[in-house]
């Protein structure tokens, strides 16, 4: 069967059993949508800007388990798309993006929209490939697929030249892909997992550890969840990793890091086996990296070889895909039958962490007739959703209460920008999140700032009917950047706050959507109640927030992680 | 410390770039590089200097790994291995110096490769230490350019480099 490379395109996808992709047209993609036109095999989401494309393929990824697909056109279309792209790779999230280019004769001319989109994004994604001529077309779609989804995950982007989406050769769709490079390792060693069992069961003060590797791998969290109890070890979540272990559980410490609990860094300062799992140790969550679990051992479980000993030294490192780990873990935890963690030591180590937990280093006070506390407007949406909601962030002070203080039910509800902190995020991800949920309830927490950073995308979110809400805490000010303003520049606000802020309420309206705006206490569970009530448009609530709130506790940047600022 | 990795990889477009992306996006230093392509001609070869300490060598060689072309790596210095590399040096020659000059490519096992009224220029084969000595050598006498490739290597013994091994 002779086929145009667009045809290829869209069979190869359909193939690829891709229901949703999210793009913008242009110049260079005109054959490819020619044939998205004419053979609708999948949905196609038309966003208002690129980047928006990108992360609400991302958020579409990690809502549905599923491959995220963005389809931009070439030149300034690819050059939006590499926010999105960095985005994704930061985070290890499956993406493919598809990228139109100059005819390949034009390429190296500075052609009309020509970019160098594969030198620009390459060390933007996990891998990127030029498609030169229509022959290897298909081959490259099943590929970039297959590396997008398989090992740690991530994004690829393919350019594909016009002269190519028009050319024509038979159509082979390769059926099983052959990489002689590229063999991720999923099963951990098994002399590797029967020491970390080992020195499980023999760790007086442990801390299991995880993070977006458990919301990256379905089925994990659940194996994580009988681990710990199992073993009744206490567990700590990374930004990322929220949603792992179920926020009520007895086990649970809450986040760790910069913003995480008292007692999830006090533990982890003072443990003596830490058990990582799908986490990287970044900075945000180590601290200062000498003054990082100084006494303890520490088991690395990842699928990524180079994310071990990279920043902290693993004293036993496991290289595998954390489900099929888990398991093996679990299992080998079966085969030592009815040999269990010290219960005495474990018993000792509970009273401490139950110290720390004492301090209820969370508290906050919401007096009626005071400014509504942004911690309080988030603690209501837990409530009116039961924490079970799909819940997106844009970037800044209100992702790190959202991240303190919704409490997450289950994995993969929880979507945010946890590596490159790209404040727009929010609202394209809660679309592409609702388009892989339309049942579910979607809510994007945003600030006034953030929100500002995609807010085209309303319209999106008009044109499909997507009952995405939008919960603003305004507070006036960027608000992170003015709290350490406050902390480490003697509140020099330089630039921070917005002098002329739009009405988020009839912006709201003029886009087709409903607004409310929200700034007495008693008002803002019934605002939500009535937000959660509408399906059949976006919903945007402003919450006129106390200005000058900070986020705590806090671990100053460079400080060690028992070195927190509780208030 | 310094190390010498050989690395196998898909001989593309496109693979140098990432390769030498990497060491400058994460802060590697290269000494040199070396690359051409294998017996089979879908590989290329790479024998690329590095410094670092053993963290900074073992992350090297992960983020190699992860590229998605790279076929194999292997660091030599960690067994034993042999390097070579190739010198081109231009000297002066003069009625006072032409006589020294041949004499110092006899010593090394040099060879002339080009002559003209005023130069010559040799080459030599041999490692490293051997080549900056032949350097020393002819400072003095007057060195008007040089090239040098770089180490290439592999192991000593029986066993290649190659997918399976």
């Amino acid at each position: 069967m002779k086929l145009t490379g667009a045809e290829i395109f869209v069979e190869c996808l359909k193939r690829e059993g891709v229901e949703h992709v999210f793009g913008y047209p242009g110049g260079a993609v005109l054959p490819i949508y020619d044939e998205i036109f004419k053979k609708n095999y999948f949905r196609h989401v038309l966003v208002r800007h690129e980047q928006a494309a990108l992360h609400a393929a991302n958020g579409y990824a990690r809502a549905s388990g599923k491959c995220g697909v963005a389809l931009v056109t070439s030149g300034p279309g690819a050059t939006n798309a590499v926010t999105g792209l960095a985005d994704s790779y930061m985070d290890s999230i499956p993406t493919v993006c598809f990228s139109g280019q100059v005819a390949t004769s034009l390429i190296g001319n500075d052609a009309f929209q020509e970019a160098d989109t594969v030198g620009i994004t390459r060390s933007a994604t996990k891998h990127n490939f030029l498609v030169k001529n229509v022959e290897e077309l298909a081959t490259t779609i099943r590929q970039a697929f297959h590396v997008a989804t398989t090992g740690r995950p991530g994004p690829v982007l393919v350019d594909i030249p016009k002269d190519v989406s028009t050319a024509i050769c038979e159509f082979h769709y390769p059926e099983t892909v052959e990489m002689r490079s590229y063999h991720p390792v999923t099963k951990g060693h098994p002399g590797q997992v029967k020491k970390a069992a080992t020195m499980m069961l023999k760790a007086k003060r442990p801390v299991i550890y995880t993070g977006g590797g458990i919301n990256g791998c379905r089925g994990s969290a659940e194996l994580l969840t009988r681990l710990v109890r199992s073993l009744g070890f206490p567990v700590t979540n990374t930004l990322m990793g929220l949603g792992g272990v179920p926020y009520d559980d007895e086990h649970f410490l809450g986040m760790l890091g910069m913003h995480g609990t008292y007692e999830a860094n006090m533990a982890v300062s003072h443990c003596d086996l830490l058990v990582a799992v799908g986490a990287r140790f970044d900075d945000r969550v180590t601290g200062k990296l000498d003054a990082f679990a100084p006494e303890a051992k520490i088991i690395h479980i990842d699928v990524d070889p180079s994310s071990i000993s990279k920043n902290v030294r693993a004293h036993l490192p496991i290289v595998g895909d954390v489900k099929v780990v888990l398991q093996q873990l679990l299992d080998a935890l079966a085969a030592k039958g009815d040999k269990a963690p010290n219960p005495e030591a474990l018993k000792v180590w509970w009273h401490q962490i139950n110290e720390w937990r004492a301090k209820d280093c969370l508290h906050f006070e919401q007096k009626d007739d005071e400014p509504i506390k942004p911690q309080y407007v988030i603690r209501q949406l837990h409530e009116k959703t039961g924490g079970d909601a799909l819940i997106t962030t844009e970037v800044g002070q209100h992702q790190m209460w959202a991240a303190q203080h919704y409490g997450f039910r289950r994995p993969h509800r929880w979507m945010t920008s946890g590596g490159l902190g790209t404040m727009g995020y929010g609202l394209p991800a809660a679309i592409g999140a609702q388009i892989a949920m339309p049942d579910e309830t979607v809510i994007d927490i945003a600030g006034e700032a953030s929100i500002q950073m995609n807010i085209q995308e309303l319209a999106t979110a008009l044109q499909y009917k997507l009952p995405v809400k939008v919960a603003i805490l305004n507070n006036t000010f960027m608000g992170m950047v003015r709290q350490w303003q406050e902390m480490f520049y003697e509140s020099r606000y330089s630039h921070s706050y917005f002098d002329s802020l739009p009405d988020f309420v009839k912006i709201a309206e003029a886009y087709g959507g409903a607004g409310f705006r929200v700034d007495k206490v008693a008002d803002v569970g019934p605002t939500i109640e009535k937000a959660l009530a509408i399906r059949d448009r976006f919903v945007v609530m402003e919450f006129m927030v106390s200005k000058e709130e900070n986020v705590y506790p806090m671990v100053p940047s460079g400080a060690a992680l028992h070195e927190m600022v509780l208030s | 410390m310094r190390h010498t990795i050989s690395v196998l990889v898909e001989n593309e477009f496109g693979v140098l770039t990432r390769i030498a992306g990497l060491f400058s996006a994460r802060g590697y230093n290269i000494e040199s590089l070396n690359v051409a392509p294998t017996l089979d001609p879908t590989m290329s070869r790479m024998t690329l200097v590095t410094r670092g300490d053993e963290q900074v060598i073992e992350q090297i060689e992960k983020q190699l790994n992860k590229l998605i072309p790279v076929i194999k790596t292997e660091d030599l210095t960690r067994q034993s291995h042999m390097e070579r590399e190739i010198i081109l040096v231009k000297v002066k020659a003069t009625e006072k110096t032409r006589a020294e000059v041949l004499r110092m490519a006899e010593v090394f096992r040099a060879s002339v490769v080009d002559v003209s009224e005023t130069s010559y220029t040799l080459e030599l084969t041999g490692k490293a230490d051997k080549i900056d000595a032949f350097l020393r050598m002819l400072d003095p006498l007057g060195i008007i350019e040089m090239t040098r490739t770089g180490p290439v290597g592999m192991r000593r013994g029986a066993q290649g480099m190659n997918i399976e091994g």
